[in-house]
C-alpha cells in the first residue's frame, strides 16, 4: 500500500451566479499517492485546470476537502496557506510563467528567496536545479532567449526547487512537439519521481500516456473512471 | 526580504521603457512643483528685499502698510513718541520713495531711494567701493551694486546724474544680499538729502527701526506702538506679512497657487497612470509570485518598494533638471528670481511621498485582488 500524499473529497467548483453559472467541478474524489504519476485526462472545458488549482492551494473551492497529512488545506489562514504553496506544492503552470526579465537561474531562485533563503545561496542552489535539468550554460540568459523544450525545463527546476513533494503539472506538452514532449515528461519520470514524491500532470496528449502509472478520465467536472496506466510496474 | 526586494528592484529596472517612462513622469512632476514654488520663494524673498537689506529688528509703520514698497509716511511726533518707549535702546526713521534718475546719456531710468538717518546711517549696506562717510559729501549717492545695476549704465564712484533736477554723484558702489522685485536700481542717500530732493508729501517718515534693548522688550514695544495707533513688526513678522500680501491679495500668487497645484495634479495623473499600467502590465508576474507562494505581506512590501524607489529618483532627477534650469537662467538674466529652498524641497518631497503613497495604494488593491487562477488557466 503506497503513502498517501494527498485525498480531495467531493470537490465542487462553479463560476459566476444565475444564468452565467458554470459548474466547472461537480463532486470529484480521489487520492494522489507518494511514488506515483497520475494522469488527468479529459476533453478541453472538463474541470482539470480548475481541479488541479484546487488541490494545489490556488484556487477555492465551493465545496469539498482538499487534505494534505490530515489537515484540510481549505482551512487554512492565507499565510499558512501562501506557505503550502511554496513549501509542498510545485506548479508547472501550462505557459510556464517565467519572468522575461530576469535571467533563467534568478526565474528558478525565486522559490528560494520567498524562503528567505540569501541571494547568492539561493542562486547556488538553483544553479543546481539547473543543472538536474541540463540548463547550467544557460544560466544567464534572459528565458525569451531559450527555445520552448528549455522553457519548459526552467520551469521544471523552479517547480522543484523548494523541494515539495506534491508536483502538478497542467499539459506540460501542449506547446511542445511530439519529441520534445516525451523526453521531458521521460526526464521526469527518471530523474524527478521517487518515492517521496506524487506526479500530477494533466494532458490529452496520448504520445505521453506511456508514462502514467494511473491515469483519472474526467468529463464535464466529473470523474468517469481510472485506469491503470502502462508505465506502472507491479 | 532583501532578496524579494531585489526582485523587485529587477522586475522594475529591468523593463528599461517602462521604468522610463515612471521615472519621467515623476520628474516631470517634480520639475514643475520645483519650479513653481522655486519662482514664488524668489518673489516672495524679493518682495522684502528692503527688509532684509536694512536688517532693522523692529520695524514702524502705518497699519495699512502691507510691503516695503509701499509705504505710508507717518508725521514726526510718532518717531519722538517711539524714541520715549520702554525698552527702545534708539529709533531711528527710514525715507524710501520712487524717483526718476537722468542719466548722462539722456536716458531716464525710475530707482527706489532709501534715505538712512542722518546722524547713525543705521541700515546702511556693505560698501565695496568708497566710503560710507561720503555719503555727507555734496549730493551724494551710494548705488547698489545688484541685478538692475546696469540700468544705470554701470556707474562708477563720481559717475553723474540728475535726480529730479538736482545733480547727484555716485560716492559708493555697496553689495546687499537681495536684489529688489521690481527691476529698478536702488539709490542710498541720507534721510534729509531724500526728502529735499524728492517731492515729499506732508509726511515724510516711511518707516521707523527701533533697535530694542533686549528681545524681551520687543512684545511691549510692540504693545505701547500700538497705542499710539501704529504697528511694531520684528523683521519676520513684516516678511511674512509682506509674503502673505503676495501671495493672498495680489495675481502672482494666487496663479502661482494654482499652477502649482496644477503641477501637482499633472503630476501625480502621469506618475499615478503610468505606475498603474505597470502594475496592470505585471499583474500576471505577481499572479505567477501569488501561486508560487508569495505572502500577501510581500507582494505589498514589493510594490511599496518599486513606488518608493521610483518616487525618490524621479524625485533626484526633477531637483537636478529644476536647478540646472534655474542656474542656467540665472546665467542669461541676472535678475532671474526663482530660487529653490529647503521649504521648496521638503514640498516636492511630501507631494512625491503622496505620488508614491497613492500609486501604491492602487497597485496593491489591484495585486491582493488576482487570483492567479485566471492568469494560468492558458
Ligand atoms: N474564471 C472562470 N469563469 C467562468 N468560467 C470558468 C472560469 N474558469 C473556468 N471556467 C469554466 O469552467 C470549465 C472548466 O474549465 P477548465 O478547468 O479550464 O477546463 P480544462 O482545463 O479541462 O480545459 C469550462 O467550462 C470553463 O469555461
Ligand atoms: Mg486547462
Amino acid at each position: 500500500m503506497a503513502d498517501l500524499a494527498m485525498r480531495a473529497t467531493e470537490l465542487v467548483k462553479w463560476f459566476g451566479e444565475g444564468d452565467a453559472k458554470t459548474v466547472a467541478v461537480r463532486g470529484v474524489s480521489f487520492d494522489a499517492n507518494f511514488g506515483e504519476m497520475l494522469y488527468i485526462v479529459g476533453p478541453s472545458g472538463s474541470g482539470k485546470t480548475t481541479l488541479l488549482s484546487i488541490i494545489s492551494g490556488i484556487l477555492r473551492p465551493n465545496e469539498g476537502t482538499v487534505s494534505v497529512e490530515d489537515e484540510d488545506i481549505w482551512n487554512m489562514k492565507s499565510d499558512q496557506l501562501a506557505e503550502f504553496r511554496l513549501n509542498r506544492v510545485g506548479f508547472v503552470f501550462q505557459d510556464y510563467h517565467l519572468f522575461p526579465r530576469l535571467t533563467t537561474v534568478e526565474n528558478v531562485a525565486i522559490p528560494l528567496i520567498l524562503k528567505r533563503l540569501d541571494w547568492n545561496k539561493s542562486m547556488d542552489e538553483a544553479m543546481g536545479f539547473l543543472e538536474i535539468v541540463g540548463l547550467k550554460d544557460r544560466a544567464r540568459l534572459p528565458p525569451v532567449k531559450l527555445s520552448g523544450g528549455e522553457q519548459q525545463r526552467v520551469a521544471i527546476a523552479r517547480a522543484i526547487a523548494s523541494r515539495p513533494d506534491i508536483l502538478i503539472f497542467d499539459e506540460p506538452t501542449a506547446s511542445l512537439d511530439g519529441d520534445t514532449g516525451r523526453r521531458i515528461v521521460d526526464f521526469v519520470k527518471k530523474n524527478i519521481l521517487n518515492e517521496k514524491r506524487c506526479i500530477i500532470i494533466v494532458t490529452h496528449d496520448s504520445r505521453i500516456f506511456e508514462y502514467a502509472d494511473r491515469i483519472m478520465k474526467m468529463e464535464d467536472g466529473r470523474i468517469t473512471g481510472f485506469e491503470q496506466g502502462v508505465g506502472h510496474e507491479e | 526580504m532583501r532578496g524579494i526586494l531585489k526582485i523587485a528592484y529587477k522586475l522594475l529596472v529591468n523593463d528599461k521603457g517602462k521604468f522610463a517612462a515612471l521615472l519621467m513622469g515623476i520628474t516631470f512632476a517634480v520639475f514643475l512643483m520645483v519650479m513653481m514654488t522655486s519662482m514664488f520663494a524668489g518673489i516672495l524673498h524679493r518682495s522684502s528685499a528692503t527688509v532684509l537689506n536694512i536688517g532693522a529688528k523692529v520695524w514702524v509703520m502705518d497699519p495699512a502698510v502691507n510691503t516695503p514698497a509701499n509705504s505710508i509716511p507717518m508725521p514726526d511726533y510718532v518717531l519722538d513718541a517711539v524714541r520715549s518707549i520702554n525698552g527702545v535702546r534708539y529709533a531711528v526713521p527710514l525715507y524710501s520713495g520712487g524717483a526718476l534718475v537722468k542719466l548722462r546719456s539722456g536716458v531716464y531710468q525710475s530707482v527706489t531711494v532709501i534715505g538712512l538717518d542722518d546722524s547713525s546711517l543705521y541700515g546702511r549696506p556693505e560698501l565695496i567701493e568708497g566710503q560710507i562717510e561720503d555719503i555727507y559729501a555734496e549730493n551724494a549717492f551710494v548705488v547698489v551694486k545688484d541685478a538692475e545695476f546696469r540700468k544705470l549704465g554701470n556707474p562708477r564712484v563720481g559717475t553723474e546724474f540728475e535726480v529730479n533736477d538736482h545733480r547727484g554723484v555716485i560716492v559708493g558702489i555697496a553689495r546687499v544680499t537681495t536684489s529688489g522685485l521690481f527691476g529698478v536700481p536702488t539709490l542710498y542717500t541720507t534721510f534729509n538729502r531724500a526728502i529735499s530732493y524728492i517731492p515729499s508729501t506732508r509726511f515724510t517718515t516711511a518707516f521707523i527701526l527701533i533697535e530694542p534693548k533686549s528681545n524681551e522688550a520687543v512684545p511691549s514695544i510692540k504693545a505701547q506702538v500700538k497705542a499710539l495707533g501704529y504697528e511694531a513688526l520684528t523683521k519676520d513678522e513684516f516678511i511674512q506679512k509682506t509674503s502673505n500680501f503676495y501671495k493672498y491679495q495680489t495675481g502672482v500668487g494666487t496663479n502661482v497657487l494654482i499652477m502649482t497645484v496644477i503641477s501637482f495634479i499633472v503630476g501625480l495623473s502621469i506618475s499615478g497612470q503610468t505606475f498603474y499600467t505597470f502594475i496592470l502590465e505585471n499583474l500576471e508576474k505577481f499572479g505567477a509570485l501569488k501561486a508560487i507562494g508569495a505572502k500577501g505581506k510581500e507582494l505589498v512590501y514589493m510594490i511599496l518598494f518599486q513606488a518608493t524607489f521610483t518616487s525618490l529618483a524621479g524625485y533626484g532627477l526633477g531637483i537636478g533638471l529644476a536647478s540646472l534650469l534655474i542656474t542656467v537662467a540665472r546665467l542669461r538674466l541676472p535678475s532671474y528670481a526663482a530660487m529653490i529652498t529647503f521649504v521648496n524641497l521638503g514640498f516636492a518631497f511630501v507631494m512625491v511621498l503622496v505620488i508614491a503613497g497613492i500609486s501604491s495604494y492602487i497597485g496593491v488593491r489591484k495585486v491582493l485582488r488576482i487570483e492567479p487562477f485566471d492568469i494560468f488557466r492558458g
